[in-house]
């Protein structure tokens, strides 16, 4: 039997994210975790939430240099993913909770690293 | 007003088998706040999928973590099935629960003799980690590794067990379960144990809800959230139901991992007794062209790979959020109120697992 559970996956722009996301807090979904798609030139950002196995997905698109705002006000316990988003990826992001300031995940290099990719080009912004 | 003064917990203490550092703000011996910090073994694992083929990481997924090697392995290769569209045989599907098991057993006997040494009860620390050797010579019997296995893959898996075997395996669970019962009385009935966990580093059910806990961190304040329950590997099959307490505190968090090496132990003999005959693999054409969310019961909690393939060998992308990384919110909310003495117990109920966490 392969896994067939039901995924929902929503676009939400920048100015919509807040509101979104309390509409889920709303509702009863918890926050499962936030993560990040380098796309070359942007960046995908997953807010993932699940309210009794049923899991939701917004996804945010966002340019490199563009704040975003935290949702550890709505959530309090995204500020791990937040800051990972920070330390890992360089996405400014906004009023978190807990802002370790790039110190959350110490790394010896500065994001976003140096690996080579199949492409043969480095990582954007490296 | 009592002074405050910062005391800095780890990244090295003799209770942390993994490298977390949390600065504790005291009043007198009493924690007001604490503020984690982690990345200290970072080791881009996630980056690795773009130099890997699909079908190689596996064995980088399965190296994410040493306790729970097998389960990462089973959510990437169930992740890849998904978004290929490959139904793995009834026979793998059962061999996958039993070493899932298999792993949920030895990291929570393992769990529970680090947490007796936390609280200073050597004895019990040996006699679980007694117990956990032979899980482990199991595993070893059954795969060729204790701690990796190396036994899941996409399409299925790579080694079968022997009926031989499997009946063997079947004839030591009952002594092993008696063992582990006599185990389990003592963390549960044990007065002294319970003088040392009860009513500590509590977290009530909205708020394990609220903060995103996951595993036996949320189910010890009454979430009944448990990834097994929606039937992935043989699950489905075998009637699983999750264990629950409510109280919240590290007694009822320990009690969730003692009654869950029950469970495993029953979820294992059934999965012996109804195992199907037939292959343990189908041969895997094409390479993955999507994404996907897959999530699989670890014995920390709820772990997540995100997986996205372009039609390449190699993936696009994997990211992996460990169930360690969302217990971290509660543990900041578990440690206010404690006594310093009691911070490495509380820091230890929901199992931190830090190489798991930093990838």
């Amino acid at each position: 039997m392969t896994v067939n559970e039901e995924q929902t996956l929503i676009d939400v722009a920048l100015e919509n994210l807040m509101t979104e996301v309390e509409g889920l807090h709303a509702g009863g979904y918890r926050l499962v975790q936030i993560g990040c798609t380098d796309i070359g030139g942007a960046y995908e950002v997953n807010y993932s939430f699940d309210k009794g196995y049923q899991f939701r997905n917004l996804r945010l698109t966002v340019g490199p240099e563009t704040e975003v705002p935290s949702i550890s006000g709505i959530y309090w316990g995204a500020f791990v993913y937040e800051n990972e988003m920070h330390d890992l990826f360089g996405i400014p992001v906004t009023g978190i909770n807990i802002d370790f300031k790039g110190t959350f995940i110490k790394t010896a290099e500065k994001y976003p690293f140096s690996v080579t990719r199949r492409g043969g080009g480095p990582c954007r912004n490296a | 007003m009592p002074e405050r003064i910062i005391v800095p917990f780890g990244p090295q203490h003799p209770v942390l088998p993994e490298p977390i550092h949390v600065d504790l703000v005291l009043e007198d011996e009493k924690v007001v706040e604490a503020i984690p910090s982690i990345g200290y073994i970072h080791r881009g694992l996630e980056q690795l999928v773009q130099k890997r083929e699909y079908t190689e990481y596996v064995y980088v997924a399965e190296r994410i973590c040493g306790i729970c090697s097998f389960i990462h392995a089973l959510c990437y290769s169930q992740g890849i099935e998904h978004i290929m569209g490959i139904e793995v045989p009834d026979r793998a599907r059962y061999l996958r629960t039993i070493w899932s098991e298999c792993s949920r057993l030895h990291s929570h006997l393992l769990w529970l003799g680090l947490f007796a040494d936390s609280m200073g009860f050597e004895n019990l620390f040996m006699r679980s980690w007694q117990l956990r050797e032979s899980v482990l010579d199991v595993l070893e019997d059954t795969t060729g590794g204790r701690v990796i296995q190396g036994t899941c893959k996409v399409g299925g898996v790579r080694r079968d067990i022997g009926q031989e075997k499997l009946d063997e395996m079947h004839r030591e669970l009952d002594p092993f379960e008696k063992q582990c019962r006599d185990l389990g009385d003592v963390f549960l009935n044990d007065e002294t144990v319970k003088y040392r966990l009860q009513g500590l580093g509590v977290i009530t059910k909205d708020e394990a809800y609220a903060l995103g806990a996951v595993g036996p961190t949320a189910r010890g304040s009454g979430v009944a959230i448990d990834h097994r329950d929606t039937g992935y590997a043989a699950y489905g099959d075998l009637g699983f139901k999750p264990v629950v307490e409510t109280a919240g505190d590290c007694y009822a968090r320990c009690a969730v991992r003692v009654k869950e090496v029950y469970a495993s132990i029953d979820l294992i003999r059934q999965a012996i007794s109804e195992m199907p005959e037939g292959p343990i693999d189908v041969k895997v054409k094409g390479t993955p062209d999507g994404e996907y969310f897959s999530r699989a019961e670890q014995p920390r909690g709820e772990v997540i790979h995100y997986l996205r393939g372009d039609g390449s060998k190699h993936l696009a992308r994997a990211r992996i959020r460990t169930p360690t990384l969302a217990n971290i919110p509660p543990l900041v909310k578990m440690l206010p109120g404690a006594q310093l003495a009691d911070v490495p117990v509380v820091v230890l109920s929901i199992d931190p697992c830090i190489s798991c966490t930093e990838r």
